[in-house]
């Protein structure tokens, strides 16, 4: 574009470029501009665009308004996997934060030297990329060789159906999910007990507090905003989870172990009909939206208190 | 009599804590090392009814054959590419925005800062159907074929990983004095020196830190992979392994574990020798607000 322009208006341009960009918050909004330009255009704009796909037909030829979402509200297998997906996350994460705070304690309890060691080991779930563990689990739930009901029946237990039956199915997906993000926690939680002042655990025992008196009235209140930004960021992952059901289950037996992110996935991308998977994976945005308004209060507030 | 109780109860909370520590690292740890134990058998072996726990004949036949596979290999060099792509393009654009926000103010400045956070929290789940849609008529207006292409996954994977890199390098940018620049600046520093000279250096941690959450995310993302590509020739590990050797009508266990496993290797590596700042990274987007 610039090669046609005649040299004089080219060197004009460019002084007046130069000035402009000298201006320092010119040149800030500049630095920014490549973030702005990849967010508007590929996290914002699909966003919107999303909720106008969710309006039209399957052959995305026609407005319909809400008749999308009418549809869904009919169908049993929606609300089957709106309750699932409830369940998957709340239970998951449930268990997720109090693993990860039993078993920091554990960790803290430890001498010092050995606590690296400890806390390398037990975050290896959370690095290993979570398709592949999946794929771990899914050869230990094999019908034929699960190696869990090898053990199981060498104790005299019943072999389970992990994957075939649906209430085991539904453990197992939010098992897995436990596993993964329980070490998340333990980090996190970790992390925050080492800024716990030790003055307060010795203060409190001179007061003759026990450990459960300790953990409630010491602990739990120094720790009360991580836990909830933790809480609050894992429910938005798991809410939208979509690779631990998708590799174990595909949403089987029966769509029984569907949550939003694979049921959209399979209307939307396998079944074709766009408009349907938009309006599925729509359904996770109140929970986002409420669980965003928290985590950016509880910020907030964190930064006002530093 | 208080102070020998006292120890005591330290004794048993230090034993009891060393006990449930090895419980929950067994837990922890046993679908990788079964991943293993797989990894080394034959089919032979995998299928015979023994104890499936232990490897009685050792073998690395699996790993033989997916570093001899033509399709394996192509999965592992398309990962290579786009995460190490992701990473250069993320680390551009998070630092120079970062740099920006952490210093300088301009009309709308804070609320990017929190947008910014925002959009680390709306998840992929709910962009791959519409972006689905729009590759499509990018096509239609451009002649640009997005879809079943690796590279896509370039363009797309900085939304993953930009937004939370450049939150963290915001924190750690704005832990730097301000002295420190403003003397660089007196000295006849520009900004883009005081960004190289000054703050990259200080921060390095973050920077290294921010490097490696990008490259495990985009390394492990399996979501978009799944939904955008689909030819062999075209498709990243996670979703290589899972859609090509999982459909095959014979499992073959043994190789599925080994892909898996080498699938693992470079995050688990990365991790192993850069433990501290890995750690700090996960923290600092929670500690550093």
């Amino acid at each position: 574009m610039a090669a046609v322009l005649p040299g004089t208006q080219v060197a004009a341009r460019r002084g007046g470029l130069r000035r402009l960009a000298r201006r320092k918050s010119t040149m800030a909004f500049l630095l920014t501009l490549p973030l702005i330009v990849l967010i508007a255009a590929l996290v914002v704009y699909p966003a919107f665009y999303s909720m106008y796909l969710s309006m039209l037909n399957k052959s995305l030829e026609r407005f319909v308004g809400l008749a999308n979402f009418k549809f869904l509200f009919t169908r049993d297998t929606f609300w089957m996997v709106v309750k699932q997906s409830c369940i998957f996350a709340v239970t998951a994460v449930v268990f997720k934060a109090l693993i990860g705070f039993c078993v920091s304690h554990f960790v803290h309890n430890v001498p010092a030297k050995g606590q690296r060691k400890w806390r390398g080991m037990l975050l290896i779930p959370w690095v290993i990329p979570p398709a592949m563990s999946t794929l771990g689990w899914f050869w230990l739930f094999d019908p034929s060789y699960s190696a869990f009901n090898w053990i199981f029946v060498r104790i005299g237990l019943p072999a389970v159906t992990w994957l075939g039956d649906p209430h085991w199915a539904r453990f197992s997906v939010i098992l897995v999910n436990v596993w993964y993000g329980a070490p998340f926690f333990l980090i996190m939680y970790l992390a925050a007990l080492k800024s716990v002042p030790e003055q307060l655990y010795e203060a409190a025992a001179i007061d003759g507090a026990n450990w459960w008196q300790k953990i409630w009235y010491v602990t739990l209140p120094m720790m009360r905003n991580i836990i909830a930004i933790t809480v609050l960021f894992s429910l938005i992952v798991t809410f939208a989870n979509f690779d631990i059901v998708r590799i174990l289950t595909a949403g089987g037996p029966i769509d029984q172990t569907h949550v939003f992110a694979t049921w959209a996935f399979q209307l939307g991308i396998e079944g074709g009909d766009l408009p349907l998977g938009a309006c599925v994976s729509l359904f996770m945005f109140p929970i986002l939206g409420v669980a965003a308004y928290f985590i950016l209060r509880d910020i907030n507030r964190r930064g006002n208190e530093a | 009599v208080k102070a020998k109780s006292l120890r005591r109860e330290r004794r048993w909370a230090l034993i009891w804590s060393y006990v449930f520590l090895v419980f929950f690292a067994v837990i922890f740890l046993t679908p990788p090392l079964y991943m293993l134990i797989t990894s080394l058998k034959t089919s032979a072996e995998i299928s015979a009814v023994t104890l499936p726990w232990w490897v009685f004949h050792p073998t690395l036949e699996n790993y033989y054959a997916l570093f001899t596979s033509e399709a394996y290999l192509t999965f592992f060099r398309n990962s290579a590419v786009v995460s190490l792509c992701v990473v250069a393009i993320t680390m551009v654009i998070s630092i120079l925005a970062a740099f920006s926000l952490s210093r300088m103010k301009f009309w709308g400045s804070a609320t990017l800062a929190t947008g910014v956070f925002l959009t680390y929290l709306i998840p992929e789940t709910l962009l791959f159907i519409p972006l689905f849609k729009i590759f499509a008529f990018v096509q239609d207006w451009t002649g640009i074929e997005l879809m079943n292409h690796w590279w896509v996954l370039i363009v797309i994977f900085p939304t993953l990983t930009v937004p939370f890199c450049t939150w963290i390098m915001i924190g750690y940018f704005a832990s730097i004095p301000k002295e420190l620049d403003e003397a660089a600046l007196i000295d006849g520093a520009s900004y883009f020196q005081v960004l190289t000279r000054v703050f990259l250096p200080v921060a390095l941690p973050g920077v290294i830190a921010a490097t490696i959450f990008a490259f495990t995310v985009s390394w492990a993302d399996f979501l978009y992979p799944m939904a955008f590509t689909t030819s062999i020739d075209q498709l990243v590990l996670p979703a290589g392994i899972v859609t090509t050797l999982i459909k095959g009508d014979v499992f073959n266990w043994g190789q599925i574990m080994t892909a898996a496993l080498l699938g693992a290797a470079p995050p688990l590596i990365i991790y192993a020798f850069l433990m501290d700042y890995y750690i700090a990274g996960l923290t600092a987007g929670a500690t550093k607000g």
